[in-house]
């Protein structure tokens, strides 16, 4: 697969239909992909990775690049064009300005998941059928690839890819997904025990507004938390409500937006489960008003911002609150 | 109370006076009703309102005036807006002073001095203006050359009229950007106005002004061949602590609160060009 | 050396908590965390925290003063934490090393007086490596994470934990503590440091003398160029100080506090007049020139990083001092 990516990469670039690509740069180990602007076949050749450890979301880079001028060419995942389509439908990417290469996906793996199933010093890894090999400092050990993936990929919802000028591997299709069972299990405790799941999950914030930052639905030019004249910006939580509110205002902002894309939860540097607060609402939004997929399709209303006869009373809610 | 730089003393503000549609200069003094600090012409002080915010400004007044401390302040912000809206009386929180100040004993001590500034530029130099008229045998000849946008945006223009242009061995050159009827000095801007005046290249200068001012007017004293070593400036960066600490106004190895605010043309150069 | 078996560290530890506040690291790798020791918490088995310890001696949140406000009239209100004695056990060398750093930009005059209390209120108990994990480079930075600083240095060999007393402080700590027995160290084994992938990173191109040049480089463009602007590298980083002091309205009065910042956000140099770092690319390279060269200018060579990783395990895009000294470093190179 890397091989195909970075043999388009190229072409796209000596053919002229791109100034510019948008991919992964390697990094210093095997797994510290950056997100980077390629611009010649050399630096293609040696710096361009696309491996397994190539998760981070490309689609909100598309906001800033194709405003640059030129067409940039971009890489991206499934789960990826779901974000593009999302920002197209926002008006925040100028599609005509892309060159949208879709790259089919087994799933990403997440270096803090093999590290969090017991490797240290972990200097390579090679994939090996259904195994992940790790080489570490302490020698070799093999665990299941599946293990080593992200949270978002092993309750993966879509192989689709959508909105794509062309294709590397298949068309991709829908997956039944048990994304929502976290959540389910969420809504199975009492208001007390959820109260105090996300008060010890959101105490560890440090605020450092990485998936605010990441997040393709955060595309503010000016987020209310940092405008002083909002009168709602706040650099630090100066007490556990504030600590709470920061994300529990961003589950809203993005809600009927979000498309469950996993890169907030990817990249808290403190491994608060943000992704459940967003699967809470989708999973809501698709119970009350029937399944919706934001950046699915680049016409249907979203149901937050749409007004039907049969929408659910407000007072479903209030019921909803009281079995709670 | 256990003290700390970052605490503040309280002051008083014991006269607001206006000086142009967005000036005015405040006078402050301690809760005993002295003067709260000795300075150095060029220092900064913090001022601060609990709940609206704290912020520096340079002292305005020169260390020889002994009742209190003025800091003539522009309405440009969160602080800047509570202040214009204040009376005379409101307590305050202070503290200071910051950063180096102008070399007045040192190296501008018997040298002919050109000021230069433009609209509240001339804040941070009155304080050494007047305290090179305090001195004055001290000092050789001294040239000022003051413009802003219009006659009504002179800073201290009474103080100037009635004082700095009677005084014998002090030349003031007044300018304002655009012609107006009850104004028969200079019309231009600045940097064109120090080049016409055609200074002796032998002068120190001390300027203060708007970025783009300082841009045009170095550009032309380069020109002229002023050695940068006796071209003189005051920066201002945003800054939290006032103690090179906060991080804010951090340019190359050097803390505009700590280091500065005072440079030399030929210590900036040195510097990356971030201010 | 004085010598207790691993096993008794929940008696040490008790014994520690009986006279004053004990922080251990704990939590599984994802969570781990200085944390307040209760009765049956564990040190964790991660290398070292998420977060580093410099929160305890910086915290992110702090109250400087309080006020109160009536008319035209103010009053100063003491709400400092009054400050207590502490003990924080398990400090790996790399962030130990983090605390001179600190000292210098704190303590000197005029010192931080919240910060002088913890550092004075605090005692430092090390823990030399034995694992480390493939981010550590703090050997590149002439730090011994086999022979950590502190007030107590400890090591764990084999199945006993051994304990030096490096100053007073740490001294009474141990002289207090009646667990101990006298016993030899063993060797260290320090052939894992050998292996280190990022060992021998040279520094070399960086330093105060080379300021414009670096400051200059057109490498800035491509490193900063995917930085999102997050402040994850400042905040889990052991040496960032920057911070904010902040007004918050209480119901009956205003709290002063001071908050951590970054020089990675937009409105850190903010002003009505201007923002004198417009673009990611004076802020990104704000933070690495401020480490390697900025902070060595001013003190004597001595680098603002200790080698930790936690930036390369933590940003977001993967970007971090190495890339950035390995990018440099390359151009520089004749």
């Amino acid at each position: 697969m890397q091989e195909r990516v970075k043999a388009k990469a190229i072409e796209l670039l000596e053919s002229g239909a791109c100034t510019r690509v948008l991919g992964w740069k390697a990094g210093e180990f095997f797994y510290d992909v950056t997100p980077a602007v390629f611009t010649s076949r050399e630096e293609v050749e040696r710096d361009f990775v696309f491996g397994p450890f190539c998760g981070a979301n490309l689609s909100k880079y598309l906001i800033a690049e194709s405003r640059k001028g030129g067409k940039v060419g971009a890489f991206l995942k499934p789960c990826d064009t779901y974000s593009f389509r999302q920002l197209q439908k926002e008006h925040r990417v100028l599609r005509e300005n892309v060159y949208a290469v879709g790259v089919q996906c087994i799933g990403m793996c997440d270096i803090e998941a093999v590290k969090a199933a017991g490797m240290k010093g972990v200097v390579g890894a090679e994939e090996r059928g259904e195994d992940l090999v790790v080489r570490t400092l302490y020698g070799e050990r093999t665990m299941e690839r599946r293990a080593a993936l992200a949270e978002r990929c092993q309750v993966c919802k879509s192989k689709k890819l959508l909105d794509c000028d062309e294709r590397i591997g298949g068309q991709g299709e829908e997956l039944s997904s048990a994304r929502f069972d976290g959540v389910a299990r969420l809504e199975a405790m009492t208001a007390e025990e959820r109260f105090a799941f996300w008060r010890g999950e959101l105490s560890r914030c440090i605020r450092c507004n990485a998936c605010r930052n990441v997040c393709p639905a955060c595309s503010c030019e000016k987020c209310v938390f940092d405008n002083p004249a909002s009168g709602a910006e706040n650099k630090a939580a100066a007490d556990s409500f504030e600590e709470n509110l920061f994300h529990i205002i961003r589950a809203f902002h993005v809600a009927g937006r979000c498309t469950d894309c996993g890169e907030c939860s990817r990249v808290c540097p403190q491994h608060i489960p943000l992704h459940l607060l967003n699967r809470k609402f989708i999973k809501d939004i698709n119970e009350l008003y029937g399944g919706y997929q934001a950046g699915e399709d680049p016409e249907t209303r979203p149901p937050l911002v749409d007004f039907r006869l049969d929408d659910p009373e407000p007072s479903v809610v209030h019921e909803r609150g009281r079995k709670g | 109370m256990k003290s700390d730089p970052l605490i503040p003393m309280l002051a008083v503000v014991t006269d607001v006076r206006r000086d142009t549609p967005d000036v005015k200069t405040f006078r402050v003094v301690g809760t005993d009703g002295k003067k709260p600090f000795l300075h150095i012409p060029g220092q900064c002080a913090m001022l601060s309102m609990p709940g609206v915010g704290e912020a520096l400004f340079s002292i305005t007044s020169s260390p020889t005036r002994e009742e209190d401390l003025e800091f003539s302040i522009k309405k440009c912000g969160c602080v800047t807006d509570w202040l214009h809206a204040i009376e005379s009386g409101q307590q305050v929180t202070l503290r200071g002073p910051y950063g180096n100040g102008f070399p007045v004993d040192t190296d501008f001590a018997g040298k002919d001095l050109l000021f230069v500034a433009g609209g509240i530029g001339l804040a941070p130099l009155r304080s050494v203006i007047n305290y090179v008229r305090h001195y004055r045998d001290r000092y050789g000849s001294v040239d000022i050359v003051y413009g802003s946008r219009s006659k009504a945006d002179l800073v201290d223009y009474q103080e100037i009229l009635d004082e700095w242009c009677r005084e014998d061995g002090i030349n003031v050159h007044l300018t304002i950007d655009n012609p107006q009827p009850d104004w028969d000095g200079h019309v231009g801007f600045v940097p064109n106005f120090v080049k016409e005046l055609g200074f002796d290249t032998g002068k120190t200068v001390v300027m203060c002004g708007p970025p783009i001012m300082i841009k045009f007017t170095l550009a032309g004293l380069m020109e002229q061949g002023f050695p940068k070593e006796r071209i003189y400036t005051t920066l201002e960066l945003r800054m939290k602590c006032g103690l090179g600490r906060c991080g804010r106004c951090n340019i190359g190895d050097k803390y505009v609160c700590k280091d500065g605010p005072v440079f030399r043309l030929d210590q900036l150069d040195r510097l990356p060009d971030e201010y | 050396m004085r010598k207790l078996p691993v096993a008794r560290l929940n008696e040490l530890f008790a014994a520690i908590a009986a006279e004053r506040k004990l922080y251990i690291p704990a939590g599984d790798a994802k969570t781990a965390a200085f944390t307040l020791w209760r009765e049956g918490l564990e040190m964790t088995k991660a290398l070292n925290t998420s977060r580093s310890a410099k929160d305890l001696f910086f915290p992110q949140v702090e109250n400087l003063v309080d006020f109160k406000v009536s008319g035209r009239e103010i009053e100063i209100v003491e709400s400092r934490d009054p400050g207590e004695s502490f003990v924080v056990f398990g400090v790996r060398a790399c962030d130990c090393r983090s605390f001179d750093i600190l000292d210098k930009v704190f303590l000197c005059d005029p010192a931080d007086t919240y910060y002088q209390s913890r550092r004075e209120n605090g005692v430092v108990v090390t823990l030399a490596c034995k694992e480390p994990e493939e981010t550590c480079f703090c050997t590149a930075l002439g730090v011994d994470p086999a022979d950590p600083a502190g007030d107590v240095t400890g090591w764990t060999e084999g199945e006993d934990l051994y304990l030096r007393a490096n100053t007073e402080k740490g001294e009474s700590l141990l002289a207090g503590l009646p667990l101990f027995v006298e016993g030899e160290k063993p060797e260290t084994d320090r052939s894992v440091f050998g292996r280190l992938p990022l060992k021998e990173l040279d520094w070399s191109a960086f330093g105060g003398e080379k300021m414009m040049e670096l400051f200059s480089s057109p490498a800035w463009e491509s490193l900063a160029e995917s930085c999102l602007g997050c402040g994850t590298c400042t905040f889990v980083c052991p040496t960032c100080q920057c911070y904010d002091v902040k007004d918050f309205k209480t119901n009956d009065g205003v709290r002063r506090f001071r908050c951590w910042d970054s020089c990675m956000y937009s409105d850190f140099t903010l002003m009505s007049a201007g923002q004198p770092r417009p673009t990611q690319l004076e802020r990104f390279r704000q933070r690495f020139m401020h480490k390697l060269v900025y902070y060595p200018s001013n003190h004597e060579g001595e680098f603002g990083c200790v080698g930790c990783g936690r930036c390369l395990q933590k940003c977001p895009i993967s970007m971090n001092i190495v890339k950035v000294a390995r990018a440099l470093g390359e151009e520089a190179k004749p």
